[in-house]
């Protein structure tokens, strides 16, 4: 190993752990405390530094890095500020399980507790939404503490680590050594499930009459998705999936019933209700999945496949819990099924389901929609592009209408529901998979969240297509305020505030465009889908006041599943 | 139902604040925590007592498992064990009632560890409901202050050698 042995300062030994690592990107903004670390990156040649313009934009920029390429995205930020501003983010990824080593800098030891300049307790405050964080108290635990924060990031349940840094500590010297191996008594997480549960889920899916998967992020994490396709279509399997497993298994395949859940499809939910054998695989049945539990998914054995323990149980209670990676579990699940389930009638009744409820949305009276916009980007990307979605109803309305062919193409914050995640995030996905295309796909509300971040996609001339799907509202609150608070839309409206976002582009030095005709929209996709050297902005002004249906409202059971708009009186 | 569950964590920097933070943002309750040190010197103990029903103690003891910091999380109800809890009561002394004190404190197999014309502080140790029923028979006289430990547990018999192999953790 290079310099090993070698007595190098903090800082130094900050890089050679990171050369170790492999790392390739680092998101970040320099400040005080992290001087003498931007001092030595200053010569450093084997990883690139990318400077965002807030340090929330860092960490949404290493979770996209770290969504679209399965690698650990690194963030380094000054302290006080610097560390508090990436909260938001550290918070989404603990989320999503995403990841994500952020080093914050730290006022000089002796200073700690001393309301010194800058001086914030980043580990108090992130150690409820991380899955481990350290202070690095001393120079010589500087390098095995990099080393375990790599490995947690990355192993079992990924999430993300913050890894403290005081001043002092990277001023000091020691003799650098990398350990090779991580040795956690209290941390060993189980890949391999137990056998005979395996054993017994095969038997109980082969003589299934209306089995389902229902397929979450851990699919796309634990890299199984060709295990998952292989399964699904040798049993013939329909398979439904979360937001965050959207890209698993394939959305044009036939056996793929969607989204399920609160914005899911009629014909998904109406499966997840009337199956006999429900197979979770890398989700954690979350309440926007289920509703109210009670009535979730009654008729069905329950088979939970997570690698965290503490996933099973927590919401809705299984018949045959396996802890253990799902790639391991579904590569033994196939070897063990000696027989295939005949689902031949079960899938025509799920078709019959999705005759009678399909997605629809008012195309005839010839203004723009979401759902047609994102349609279109579909079609011309062949649902092989990489999209990335803020929160909110254009977030529903990609999951419903992208179908995502291939897995660690679908970036959204979903467990927090993030607005601004989309494009600091589609940042990180262009430095990560730069062969692909990127899209950032933002409302009007989000995309004023992280819009200082054009300028990192400027600077690095991103071929990142910013699209803004603009209808002046916060459209997702609108829709509830609509539905569940009287029509008092409080707050909602932004159509007198907002700034005119082509100038905003402009403004960054993004070529930008807007488009309020449907008849427009193909062109402009063809113009910034050309585009492979620079960002391009598009503003898709669409309808005001849509709606994303189905709905199931929150708490309550498919039965209360809301399919169109009961007052057209409102459509503006 | 209460359960009593033993939690062997690291003792450095940080992990006890870990295991507080955990209650608090997955909202259990806690009835009684205590921590100390044990045979070994980087290993703690800490002592919860908590409530729930099955489902929620299982969660609960999942999620201490999940913590980098935690070595081993058992819970103990339902197996032998011993407990015990040490509590410092404060009693008003009123006239005359010095002996009465004194011999609630015998019965107990008490310590008085503090005494002034006004008041006398018992030392108490023993099971939870010990400590219940003397704190009871004291309030007769009035109870200034009281400090209770919470329970420290061992299960009974052979100690589990749980620390120092590598692969008992999982």
């Amino acid at each position: 190993m290079k310099n090993s042995g070698q007595l190098l300062s903090g800082a130094d030994i900050f890089f050679e752990c990171l050369r170790q690592e492999k790392v390739e990107y680092i998101f970040g903004y320099p400040g005080g405390a992290v001087l003498k670390i931007y001092e030595h990156l200053f010569d450093v040649d084997f990883l690139k530094h990318i400077l965002v313009r807030h340090e929330q934009g860092a960490v949404h920029a290493a979770e996209g890095y770290a969504k679209a390429s399965g690698k650990v995205g690194v963030v380094l930020v000054t302290s006080g500020p610097g560390a508090t501003n990436t909260v938001t983010g550290i918070a989404d990824a603990y989320m999503d399980s995403i990841p994500i080593v952020v080093f914050t800098g730290q006022v000089s030891s002796h200073l700690i507790g001393n309301d010194a300049f800058q001086e914030a307790d980043i580990v108090g405050i992130t150690r409820p939404i991380t899955k481990h964080n350290f202070l690095v108290r001393n120079v010589k635990e500087l390098a095995p503490t990099i080393r375990k924060a790599f490995y947690i990031a990355a192993s079992g349940r990924p999430g993300p680590v913050v890894v403290d840094l005081p001043k002092d500590v990277i001023a000091a010297k020691c003799h650098f050594h990398y350990p090779e191996e991580v040795d956690l008594r209290g941390y060993k997480p189980t890949y391999k499930g137990h056998t005979n549960q395996i054993k017994k889920a095969a038997e109980i899916i082969a003589k299934a009459k209306r089995p389902l998967l229902y397929v979450g992020g851990g699919v796309i994490m634990s890299g199984s998705s060709e295990e998952l396709k292989i399964f699904a279509r040798e049993n013939k399997l329909p398979v439904t999936m979360t937001l965050q497993g959207l890209g698993a298994f394939p959305g044009s395949d036939e056996l793929s019933l969607g989204m399920l859940g609160m914005h899911g499809t009629y014909w998904a939910n109406r499966a997840v209700d009337s199956c006999d054998v429900l197979v979770s695989l890398g989700a954690r049945f979350d309440d926007r999945v289920t509703g109210k539990v009670d009535t979730f998914c009654t008729k069905a054995y329950k088979i939970h496949v997570d690698i965290d323990p503490t996933a099973i149980d927590k919401n809705v209670v299984v018949d045959l819990p396996i802890v253990g990676d799902v790639k391991h579990v579904l590569a033994e699940l196939a070897a063990e099924m000696n027989a295939k389930p005949d689902t031949s009638a079960w899938l025509a009744q799920i078709n019959e389901w999705r005759e009678e409820c399909p997605l629809s949305y008012d195309d005839k009276d010839g203004r723009l929609r979401t759902e047609f916009v994102i349609e279109r980007i579909c079609e011309k990307t062949n649902g092989d592009a990489v999209v990335v979605t803020d929160v909110g109803q254009h977030q529903m309305w990609t999951a419903q209408y992208y179908k995502y062919n291939t897995p660690r193409s679908n970036l959204t914050s979903g467990g927090l529901g993030t607005m601004g995640f989309s494009l600091p995030a589609s940042i990180g996905a262009a430095f990560a998979v730069p062969d692909r295309t990127v899209i950032s796909i933002s409302g009007d509300g989000g995309f004023q969240m992280n819009i200082q971040e054009l300028t990192t996609a400027a600077a690095n001339k991103l071929p990142i297509k910013i699209f803004i799907i603009n209808n002046s509202f916060l459209g997702m609150v609108r829709q509830w305020q609509e539905l569940f608070h009287q029509e008092k839309f409080s707050f909602t409206d932004l159509s007198a505030s907002n700034p005119d976002f082509v100038k905003v582009g402009e403004a960054f030095g993004i070529e930008s465009y807007t488009t309020s005709d449907p008849k427009e929209v193909d062109g402009l996709l063809e113009k910034a889908l050309a585009v492979k050297d620079r960002p391009v902005l598009v503003e898709f002004r669409v309808v005001k006041a849509d709606m994303v249906f189905p709905m199931i409202p929150s708490g309550a059971s498919i039965s209360d599943m809301m399919v169109k708009r009961l007052n057209p009186k409102r459509m503006l | 139902m209460k359960h009593t569950i033993s939690v062997l964590v690291e003792n450095h920097f940080g992990s006890f604040d870990r295991v507080a933070t955990m209650f608090s943002g997955k909202g259990f309750n806690i009835r009684s925590i205590s921590v100390g040190e044990t045979e070994i010197e980087e290993i703690s103990r800490m002592t919860i007592v908590t409530e729930g029903d099955d489902q929620i103690i299982d969660q609960f003891v999942k999620q201490l498992n999940r913590l980098i910091d935690t070595i081993k999380v058992v819970d103990l109800t339902g197996s032998p064990r011993v407990e015990r809890e040490l509590a410092l009561i404060k009693v008003t002394v009123p006239k005359g009632a010095m002996e009465e004190i004194k011999n609630i404190n015998d019965i107990f197999r008490g310590n008085i560890v503090d005494i002034t014309n006004k008041s006398m502080t018992v030392e108490v140790t023993g099971p939870p409901d010990k400590i219940d029923a003397a704190i009871n028979l004291l309030s007769a006289f009035g109870i200034k202050e009281i400090a209770r430990s919470g329970i420290v547990a061992l299960k009974r018999g052979e100690q589990v050698r749980i620390i120092k192999e590598k692969n008992l953790t999982t």
